[in-house]
């Protein structure tokens, strides 16, 4: 039995005790899938998995209270729903996890790379090591590592942390650990050079939000700082200056709490690389108390406990 | 009109440094990985091979802009006493957008309506509008998320455009569409064109053919308004919105504005920036009831803007070009096609039998 199906199977008969069950479906084109919500029999008949189900469908959950919610998982999804039920930001008993283990999705930007424009692609047939396209009556092979999302070149965690249903037979991570080298190449530049790169990257930003509104972790929403008329912190302009300020809140907002399924990035409709800001973050907390956010539903994220003395913070010695 | 003229794609770069000598020049340029319309300067690559990640609209409509400066005076007198002197700020800059697609150029037509209605003038819009031209390039492949043909327009659709640029092998034809497009021919890198024009006529044709048959969305003007109350039917088709904005921010028909006043002390300018029917603050009252409250509610006045309300008052003209960008940039890729195609379909549950 393959994955999918053992995966329909096990949906079908959780789905008379849930309200619905989140997953994906084939979009509005081959290459794009979409979320897909599912209340009936008929809707988990059109679930697909694979390279192309990107989305993170923990997104949806912090909108969903009160709702008994059924939601298919990759590893990073999974790593969400614990660092939601770490914040208490959801009742873990109304959320029954499908997790399966995901061989890793597609970066569209990526593709877009090797093949050009990929508005036109017309099918696609994926195998677990490549993409097979047909784009302007041709056929094309695109080597799946090629295409890959950074986060899952680099993942821990490939199969579901956690789960109440598993589908498969759980895979090897790609990685023991992560080293953050992107980061470290990236402060190696002098600091008017990384200036200089935010500015650029920033000033084509079109304050859309879409980071804002794929970050399963963003749970302020309609409250948003960004928004906000009274208090008016920042201000309604187009400038680089707003832009970068408010990347940079929702960066500290996260601190320990991102659990890099990069949603920020890939939403982004020009193509801002704003993840490196999360992992900056992410290196700091790693150093410093030696956290991984949403790995173990017991932990505490460190910024929102408090000790007299941190032991890898020398307070008395400055 | 001037007779159709032809740039050679060697000299596409010198013809660009010499429209930019005297008016400031949009051009699509690649910034990282995407593409947006940016001031074109003398020499520079030009992304025209591809839609643009962005539409040209902030040429006319910008993300923000100051209505006005204003500066608090207190009466070195009377403290009490302050007195606000306003200075006004329209200054618009001639400005050709060069590049764009039919659906970017056409998006001012749905504009025009409402910022130069018979009622209403906006003087701040009025006034780049009429220093903006419009040098378009028809497209000859459309894109999986591409609909102008199901909203009135084609890939080869010149309506709204100054020039109309279509491309060859060895250059673009050039045909003016407008005066104020005619005016920009008197360069002496263009080569005679007409057989050119009537080449590129039969290229434009063949792309409308290989985009199929256009859906019909007339029907949807009265069948949104009847779905207006069906909560169920609008909780359901925007269920996998995340209610961003990415979609109103990159249509080129999206107006809607908000007002703020950005203060710095004793100045502080009074700024109209882009706002979305997508976000809460919309139609946040000052009492605190919001009458859109949730996304459902609000992706209903999306669809319905475009595709009932909006006809309703402008003669049955629909307030999309069709360009699929809120499809293809969609983080979660909803489709507004889909949305409008099941409105059209919805019947309502039959309404029981009055009790026999």
């Amino acid at each position: 039995m393959t994955i999918l199906t053992q995966l329909k199977e096990q949906i079908t008969a959780q789905l008379p005790k849930l309200d619905m069950v989140i997953g994906w479906e084939r979009g509005y084109d081959a290459l794009h899938a979409t979320p897909l919500f599912m209340r009936s029999v008929e809707d988990v008949e059109r679930l697909q998995i694979g390279p192309l189900a990107v989305h993170n469908t923990a997104t949806y959950l912090t909108g969903l209270k009160n709702k008994k919610v059924g939601l298919v998982v990759k590893g990073c999804d999974s790593r969400a729903v614990i660092q939601l039920q770490q914040e208490g930001l959801i009742n873990r008993e109304n959320v029954v996890v499908f997790g399966f283990p995901c061989d890793g999705v597609v970066d569209l930007t990526k593709l877009r790379h090797h093949i050009g424009d990929i508005g036109r692609v017309k099918e696609v047939k994926a195998s677990s090591s490549e993409l097979q396209l047909t784009l302007d009556g041709q056929e094309q092979q695109v080597t799946l590592a090629d295409v890959l999302a950074d986060k899952c070149t680099r993942c821990r965690f490939p199969n579901a942390l956690v789960h109440d249903h598993f589908a498969g037979a759980p895979r090897e991570a790609h990685a023991a650990s992560d080293d953050y080298a992107d980061v470290q190449a990236f402060e190696s530049q002098p600091l008017e050079a990384r200036f200089e790169h935010w500015k650029q990257e920033m000033s084509r930003c079109i304050r859309c939000y879409a980071c804002r509104n794929a970050c399963p972790m963003c749970v302020c929403r309609d409250h948003c700082v960004a928004q906000s008329r009274d208090p008016h912190w920042v201000t309604q302009e187009d400038a680089v200056r707003e832009k970068w300020l408010f990347q940079v809140i929702h960066a500290m907002h996260l601190a320990g709490r991102c659990v890099e399924c990069g949603e920020c990035q890939r939403a982004c409709p020009v193509d801002i690389p704003i993840l490196a800001l999360k992992r900056k973050l992410n290196k700091e907390i790693k150093e410093v108390f030696n956290h991984d956010a949403g790995v173990d539903p017991n932990a505490i994220p460190p910024l929102l406990s408090f000790q007299v003395e941190e032991e890898n913070i020398n307070e008395r010695g400055w | 009109m001037a007779e159709a003229k032809f740039i050679a794609n060697d000299k596409l770069t010198a013809w660009l440094d010499e429209l930019s000598a005297t008016m400031r020049v949009l051009a699509p340029a690649r910034q990282g990985d995407a593409v947006v319309f940016a001031p074109y300067v003398a020499g520079q690559n030009v992304e025209l091979g591809q839609e643009a990640t962005a539409p040209p609209k902030s040429a006319v409509f910008p993300a923000s802009e100051d209505l006005l400066r204003y500066d608090y005076r207190k009466n070195p007198e009377d403290l009490g006493q302050v007195d606000v002197e306003l200075f006004p700020t329209i200054t618009p800059e001639p400005t050709l957008v060069f590049g764009s697609r039919p659906c970017g150029a056409r998006g001012f037509l749905i504009f025009d309506r409402v910022y130069d209605g018979a009622k209403y003038k906006d003087p701040y819009y009025l006034a780049r509008r009429e220093a903006t031209v419009f040098a378009t390039i028809a497209c000859l492949q459309t894109e999986n998320a591409c609909f102008c043909h199901s909203v009135g327009s084609a890939p080869g659709d010149a309506t709204g455009s100054d020039l109309l640029l279509t491309p060859l092998d060895d250059g673009y034809a050039v045909e003016a569409v407008s005066k104020k497009g005619e005016a920009l021919l008197g360069s002496s890198l263009l080569a005679a064109g007409k057989k050119k024009a009537a080449q590129a006529k039969k290229l434009r044709e063949q792309a409308l053919k290989d985009m199929g048959e256009p859906q019909d969305f007339g029907p949807a003007k009265d069948k949104l308004l009847a779905l207006f109350d069906d909560m169920g039917f609008w909780e359901d088709v925007s269920a996998k919105c995340i209610s961003c904005g990415a979609c109103t921010y990159l249509c080129p028909t999206c107006y809607c504005f908000n007002i703020t006043d950005e203060n710095a002390g004793l100045t502080g300018r009074r700024v109209r920036s882009w706002d979305n029917c997508m976000s809460f603050q919309f139609t946040l009252e000052a009492s605190g009831h919001n009458p859109r409250p949730t996304k459902a509610h609000r992706l209903k006045n999306r669809v319905g803007h475009k595709f009932s309300y909006y006809p309703a008052l402008h003669e049955g003209i629909i307030a999309c070009c069709g360009c699929g960008r809120c499809i293809k940039s969609c983080p979660v890729s909803v489709d507004i096609r889909e949305i409008v195609t099941k409105a059209m379909a919805h019947e309502p549950p039959a309404v029981e039998e009055a009790a026999k």
